[in-house]
C-alpha cells in the first residue's frame, strides 16, 4: 500500500517534469505551426511510457539504491582508509553513469548519427558497440572525476583551480581531436549528470566534507557534480583522439 | 492487438537489455556494504522492489524515449526549418527565428521547474543569508539555459565551429571566477550540471540533430550536438553573474541590506550573445 502511495507521488513529479516541455510543444503547434503532429498515438503512448517509467525508476532509487550508498557514503566519511573511501568513490561514479538514462540515450543518437554519416559501419552490431565503448569511457571519466573531487574535499584544493585547468585542457585537445567527435564529448559532461548520479555523488560530497574538520560543506561539499561535468569532456576528447 | 504484442516483445528485449545497465551500481553497493565494511544488508526487501522497479522503470523510459521525446525533438525541427522556409538556395540566419524562439522556450520551460535545481536554490538563498534569493537564482539559471539553447541553435543553422562558442564561454567563466565571491563559485558550477535533466536532454538533443538534417549544408555528425553543453555552460555565467549583480546593489545600497531584491534577471546579461 505504501510503496503504491510513494509511486503515485513519483507520477505527480514525473509529470510536472514533462509538463513545461509538452505544453511549449503544444503552444507552438497549436498557435504557431498549425500543422498536424504526425503519428500523435504512438508519440501519446511513448510519453505515457516516460512518466511511468521515470516513476518507478525514481521510486526504485529511493527505495532500493539511494539509502545503501547514503550509508556507505556517511560510514566511509567517520572511518575507514582512504584508499578504500577513493576506490568507492571510483566505483560509484561508474556505476552510477553506466545507469544514466539520459546517457544511454545520447549514446545510441551519437551512434544512430555516426553510422548514418559512414564513420562507423552501418550495422547494429558496430552501434552497439559504438554506443557501448561511448559509455564506458563517459563512465571512467565519472569515476575518476569523483575520485579527484573526493581528493580535493580531503586536501581542501580550491576548486576554481581545477575547473580552469580543466577548461585549458579541454581546449587543447579541441584543437587535436577528430571534428566528428567535439560534439559528442561537449555534450556528454552535460547529460552525466542527471537522475542516479547527482543524489548519490551529492551525498558522498556533503558527507565528507560535513565529518572533516575544517571543511565548509557549502564549500567543499559542492563541486563533485561539476567535476562529473567537466571530466567526460576531456575523456571523450581523447578517446576520439586514440580512435 | 498485433500493436499490443508488439509493445511486449519491445518490453521483454527492453528489460533484457537493461538489467546489465542497472548491475553494476547494485553490485558496486552491496560488494562494499557487505565485504568492505562487512555490515549486513538491511531491508534486502526493500532492496529487491527497489531493484525490480528501476529495472522496469528504467526498460519503459527506454521505450517512451524512443516512441516519444525523439521523435517530438525531431518533427519539431523539421516543421519549424519547414516554417523557415528559405529563399534560395544561401542559408540566412535570420530566416530560423522561430527556431531560436522555440529553443529558448523550451530551455526556460523545462529548467525553471526542474526539482534538483529549486533545491540548489533553496541552499544558497540560505547559505547567502538571504542575499541571493531562490528565485532570483532560478530565474537566472533558466534564463541562461534558454539563451545558450538559443545560441546554441543559431551555430547549427550557421554552421560556425562549436569550440569557438564553448571557448569563449569558458573565458566569462574563468573571467567571472576571479571577480566572484568565494562562497558562490562551487554553486554556479554545479548549477551547470543540475540543470540538464533526463527528460529534457533526449528533447533537446534531437531538437539539434533534426536541425542539422534540415538546414540545407549542415552534418548532423559535425553539427548535430553541442546543444546540452550550451545548455551546461550559460547557467554558470549566469548564476555568476547575477551574483555579481547582487553584490554590486548591496554595495550601493545603504549597508546591503537591499541586496537582491528585484534585479533577478540582470545577471544574464554578461552572456556575450
Amino acid at each position: 500500500m505504501a510503496i503504491a502511495l510513494a509511486i503515485g507521488k513519483r507520477l505527480r513529479d514525473a509529470l510536472r517534469d514533462l509538463a513545461p516541455i509538452v505544453l511549449v510543444i503544444a503552444f507552438f503547434q497549436a498557435v504557431v505551426l498549425q500543422q498536424p503532429f504526425p503519428n500523435l498515438g504512438n508519440v501519446l503512448v511513448g510519453l505515457v511510457c516516460v512518466v511511468v517509467g521515470l516513476a518507478l525508476f525514481i521510486q526504485g532509487l529511493e527505495s532500493g539504491l539511494f539509502p545503501i550508498g547514503e550509508s556507505i557514503a556517511e560510514a566511509f566519511a567517520h572511518k575507514g582508509s582512504a584508499t578504500l573511501l577513493l576506490a568507492f568513490a571510483f566505483c560509484l561514479g561508474l556505476g552510477a553513469t553506466v545507469a544514466e538514462p539520459a546517457l544511454i540515450a545520447i549514446a545510441a543518437e551519437a551512434a544512430e548519427v555516426a553510422a548514418e554519416a559512414g564513420a562507423i559501419a552501418d550495422e547494429d552490431e558496430a552501434r552497439l558497440s559504438y554506443a557501448f565503448n561511448l559509455r564506458m569511457v563517459v563512465a571512467m571519466s565519472v569515476g575518476f572525476a569523483i575520485v579527484l573531487g573526493v581528493l580535493r574535499i580531503l586536501k581542501g584544493w580550491p576548486i576554481h583551480r581545477l575547473i580552469i585547468t580543466g577548461y585549458v585542457l579541454v581546449t587543447i585537445l579541441t584543437v587535436f581531436a577528430p571534428d566528428e567527435i567535439v560534439g559528442v564529448a561537449y555534450d556528454a559532461g552535460g547529460v552525466t549528470t542527471s537522475t542516479i548520479t547527482v543524489p548519490l555523488v551529492t551525498a558522498l560530497g556533503v558527507g565528507l566534507a560535513t565529518s572533516i574538520k575544517g571543511r565548509d560543506p557549502m564549500l567543499d561539499g559542492f563541486g563533485l557534480i561539476a567535476f562529473a561535468c567537466g571530466m567526460p569532456v576531456i575523456f571523450v576528447l581523447a578517446y576520439g583522439m586514440v580512435m | 492487438m498485433n500493436a499490443v504484442l508488439d509493445f511486449a516483445v519491445d518490453f521483454v528485449g527492453t528489460v533484457a537489455t537493461t538489467v546489465f545497465d542497472v548491475l553494476p551500481i547494485l553490485a558496486i553497493l552491496v560488494v562494499f556494504q557487505v565485504v568492505v565494511l562487512r555490515r549486513r544488508v538491511q531491508n534486502l526487501r526493500g532492496i529487491i522492489v527497489g531493484f525490480l522497479c528501476v529495472l522496469l522503470g528504467l526498460a519503459l523510459f527506454l521505450i517512451g524515449l524512443e516512441r516519444a521525446l525523439f521523435p517530438i525533438g525531431e518533427t519539431m525541427a523539421r516543421q519549424l526549418t519547414e516554417a523557415a522556409a528559405t529563399s534560395g538556395a544561401a542559408v540566412d540566419w535570420r530566416d530560423y527565428t522561430l527556431v531560436y524562439a522555440f529553443a529558448a522556450a523550451i530551455g526556460f520551460a523545462a529548467t525553471i521547474a526542474e526539482p534538483p535545481l529549486i533545491a540548489v536554490a533553496l541552499k544558497a538563498e540560505k547559505v547567502s543569508g538571504g542575499a541571493i534569493s531562490a528565485w532570483g537564482l532560478r530565474i537566472a539559471v533558466a534564463v541562461g539555459v534558454a539563451v545558450g539553447v538559443s545560441l546554441g541553435c543559431f551555430r547549427i543553422v550557421t554552421g560556425t565551429p562549436l569550440p569557438w562558442y564553448i571557448v569563449a564561454a569558458y573565458v566569462v567563466v574563468i573571467a567571472q571566477t576571479f571577480r566572484a565571491g568565494r562562497t558562490i563559485i562551487p554553486l554556479a558550477y554545479d548549477s551547470g550540471g543540475v540543470t540538464t535533466s533526463t527528460v529534457t536532454v533526449p528533447v533537446v538533443a534531437a531538437l539539434g540533430l533534426g536541425l542539422a538534417a534540415n538546414v540545407p549544408g549542415r552534418s548532423p555528425l559535425i553539427d548535430g550536438f553541442g546543444l546540452i553543453a550550451f545548455a551546461s555552460v550559460f547557467p554558470i555565467m549566469s548564476v555568476l553573474g547575477y551574483a555579481a549583480v547582487v553584490r554590486l546593489i548591496g554595495r550601493l545600497g545603504k549597508g546591503g541590506n537591499a541586496a537582491g531584491s528585484n534585479d533577478q534577471t540582470r545577471g544574464t546579461e554578461l552572456n556575450p550573445s
